[in-house]
């Protein structure tokens, strides 16, 4: 699914990734652990196309194809969804709204009519049933005012409208108490097909509990440095990074 | 020949005719005016309240301007609501409030020949809104002089909209002189809508009086234009009274909008709202002048101003003045102003989702403005406006649309 070879990227003029290795096949589960400034949210950035980060050297392909030379709403319209670390706010635009527009133009790059106004409505009230999220979230406006785990949990929200293939979980744990972040992890287990992957970004033991992964890969200083099954991430929890490095 | 004086030569060469065509009171004031016109000429950018918007280059080199057309087809009825020259009203009202030492204003009163004139009777309340549509309709370049003239009695009630539009490409100049006067315990909602085209100058000149116990919401929106410049001048000349000028502007290609605003508390106890938003876009330029001015003794004043604005481009520019002037020790004064661009990661979220970058724009534009319009208390306006902006952002706003006629 997806397959990253040789990824350098720079963001404000500094090198972050040096030089990442990382092959994703379809249903797999990675986890990516390291310290803090390791590059673990540049490579999810870059995956996704945030323009603030230029790849300077490598290649990144999905399905096959080029995903480097795709703008992020063309990413986006392949099936790559991040939920983000920090959710953006957007005043003014409601969620229904930001909701129909992201739906609709990606049925409109897979060749599909715009979904009727009703269809669009049944879906947005099947879904917030079937993620658990509070109605009166999804008449507000995108963001503006919530908790930090009522924003991770419209992230889980949007993937579910959206249905992504591959899906990057940037640090989704953080800011969240156990009980939430048990809420969001079964949300993203119930979303789940077969073929879904996912990349998981975590400091933490406690969200790979509740989302087992195939893999677990450390990234430390632009690189990843190792590579194991799941056991890792108790040793990591236990034993730290430090280790690792020497 | 200096420009001022082909204005003053076509005065001459029309006097007869508009004094021929036009009521009594308004006559009088003709030659006074142009001489105040003669003696000030067109401001210049050196004037303060001028700085933004090139007035002579907007006015010269229209020597091929038609005279004023005939009179309106407008009832005249005395007893209606809106007439065309209601006499008596214009006999107490007219140039009463309006900066007779302007020099716009003056050109103004010197050439126009008729008056709109809405008069809402002592505690008479409007069960439905008014709205008068403008339409500037003209198959050769013109000038109009246009005046209003709105008098809401004592504890009247009256919602009232002025819209301007255009259905040609011709180049239309226009001045209007509106004069407003809110009487003791009277409720006046106003909104002025321009969406006429880019080969349009307008200036607009709205004087507000206001007296005790009353309030006056004011929204001046402008969706599409060529060059404007509205003056919008409201004095509270009564206690416990509130006035409210809200407005929002989107501009993109070269539109040039100046809004020039001045609150003036006279009187203790009063309090005035005023939020401005703009999106500038391409290589539009936008302005916006607010000056609250609490005079001397005119405690208790309460007075709260926001202007926000963005830059969508990088060739788009906008310039912002608020200004406070204040002569009395008990007050509560604040003002705030704000440039800037869209936001980045805003506009990043939206297109990880999915959303085009171009819609992630109109989206974030259309949020920004649409805070003025959420502020509308009609919710029929309060929607066809919203829609309109969603059409204007799309590139969709050549007809009235959400309007009921033009379905």
């Amino acid at each position: 699914m997806l397959e990253i070879k040789n990824l350098h990227a720079k963001v404000d003029g500094k090198e972050i990734l040096k030089g990442v290795n990382l092959t994703i096949r379809d249903g797999e589960i990675h986890a990516l652990m390291g310290t803090n400034g390791a590059g673990k949210s540049t490579l999810s950035n870059v995956i996704v196309g945030n323009p603030k980060y230029e790849v300077t050297e490598g290649t990144i392909t999905f399905n096959g194809k080029d995903l480097l030379a795709m703008s992020p709403e063309e990413r986006s319209h392949e099936g790559v969804f991040m939920s983000f670390q920090m959710p953006v706010e957007i005043p003014g635009v409601s969620m229904t709204n930001f909701m129909r527009a992201a739906v609709n133009a990606r049925r409109e790059a897979l060749g599909q009519e715009p979904l009727k106004a009703t269809d669009f409505l049944k879906l947005i009230r099947d879904t917030q049933k079937l993620v658990d999220i509070d109605k009166k979230l999804v008449s507000r406006s995108v963001n503006e005012g919530f908790s930090g785990g009522e924003k991770k949990r419209n992230e889980i929200f949007q993937m579910a409208m959206l249905q992504p293939t591959f899906c990057i979980l940037d640090e989704t744990d953080s800011g969240l108490d156990v009980d939430a972040l048990r809420v969001v992890a079964e949300g993203f287990n119930r979303l789940r097909t077969e073929q879904t992957s996912a990349l998981v970004i975590t400091h933490y033991q406690r969200l790979l509990d509740y989302i087992r992964p195939d893999f677990i890969h450390v990234l430390l200083d632009g690189k990843i440095v190792k590579t194991a099954g799941a056991e890792l991430a108790k040793e990591i929890e236990e034993r730290g990074f430090d280790w690792i490095k020497e | 020949m200096s420009l001022e004086q082909s204005y003053i030569n076509l005065y001459q060469a029309h006097r007869e005719s508009l004094i021929a065509t036009s009521p009594e009171v308004m006559n009088t004031m003709r030659d006074e005016a142009i001489g105040v016109f003669a003696q000030k000429g067109f401001p210049t950018r050196k004037v303060e309240d001028y700085r933004y918007v090139d007035v002579p280059q907007a006015f010269d080199g229209k020597d091929t301007y038609m005279m004023p057309l005939p009179t309106l087809p407008l009832n005249s009825n005395k007893q209606s609501v809106i007439s065309l020259n209601d006499e008596s009203l214009l006999r107490r009202y007219y140039a009463k409030t309006a900066d007779s030492e302007d020099a716009i204003t003056a050109l103004n009163t010197a050439f126009s020949h008729e008056c709109i004139c809405i008069h809402v009777c002592k505690n008479q309340t409007l069960d439905r809104p008014i709205e008068l549509t403008d339409t500037f309709t003209s198959d050769e370049d013109q000038m109009e002089h246009k005046r209003v003239l709105i008098v809401l009695e004592e504890g009247a009630s009256a919602s009232i909209m002025l819209r301007y539009a255009a259905n040609n490409k011709m180049h239309i100049l226009t001045t209007q002189v509106v004069e407003v006067f809110v009487g003791d315990n009277a409720h006046l909602e106003m909104y002025e809508l321009e969406e006429t085209h880019t080969s349009c100058t307008r200036f607009n000149q709205v004087y507000i009086q206001v007296g005790r116990y009353a309030t006056v919401k004011h929204n001046n929106i402008t969706l599409f234009n060529g060059l404007t410049r509205n003056t919008i001048k409201a004095c509270l000349k009564g206690e416990y009274s509130e006035v409210t000028l809200n407005g929002c502007v989107m501009a993109d290609k070269s539109q040039v909008v100046d809004n020039n605003t001045l609150i003036r508390h006279e009187v203790p106890n009063c309090t005035s709202h005023e939020l401005y938003k703009y999106v500038v876009d391409e290589q539009a330029v936008g302005a916006f002048a607010g000056k609250v001015y609490v005079a001397e003794g005119a405690q208790k004043t309460v007075s709260e101003e926001v202007n926000q604005n963005i830059c969508a481009s990088n060739d788009a520019r906008m310039y912002t003045q608020p200004m406070l002037e204040i002569y009395a020790d008990d007050v509560k004064c604040s003002h705030g102003s704000t440039v800037g661009k869209l936001d980045e990661m805003a506009l990043f979220y939206m297109r990880q989702r999915g959303i085009p970058l171009a819609e992630a724009r109109m989206l974030l534009m259309q949020a920004f403005v649409g805070q003025v319009i959420d502020e509308i208390p009609i919710a029929p306006l309060r929607d066809r406006l919203h829609i309109m902006i969603e059409q204007r952002l799309k590139g969709e706003l050549d007809k009235c649309v959400g309007c009921a006629r033009c379905k």
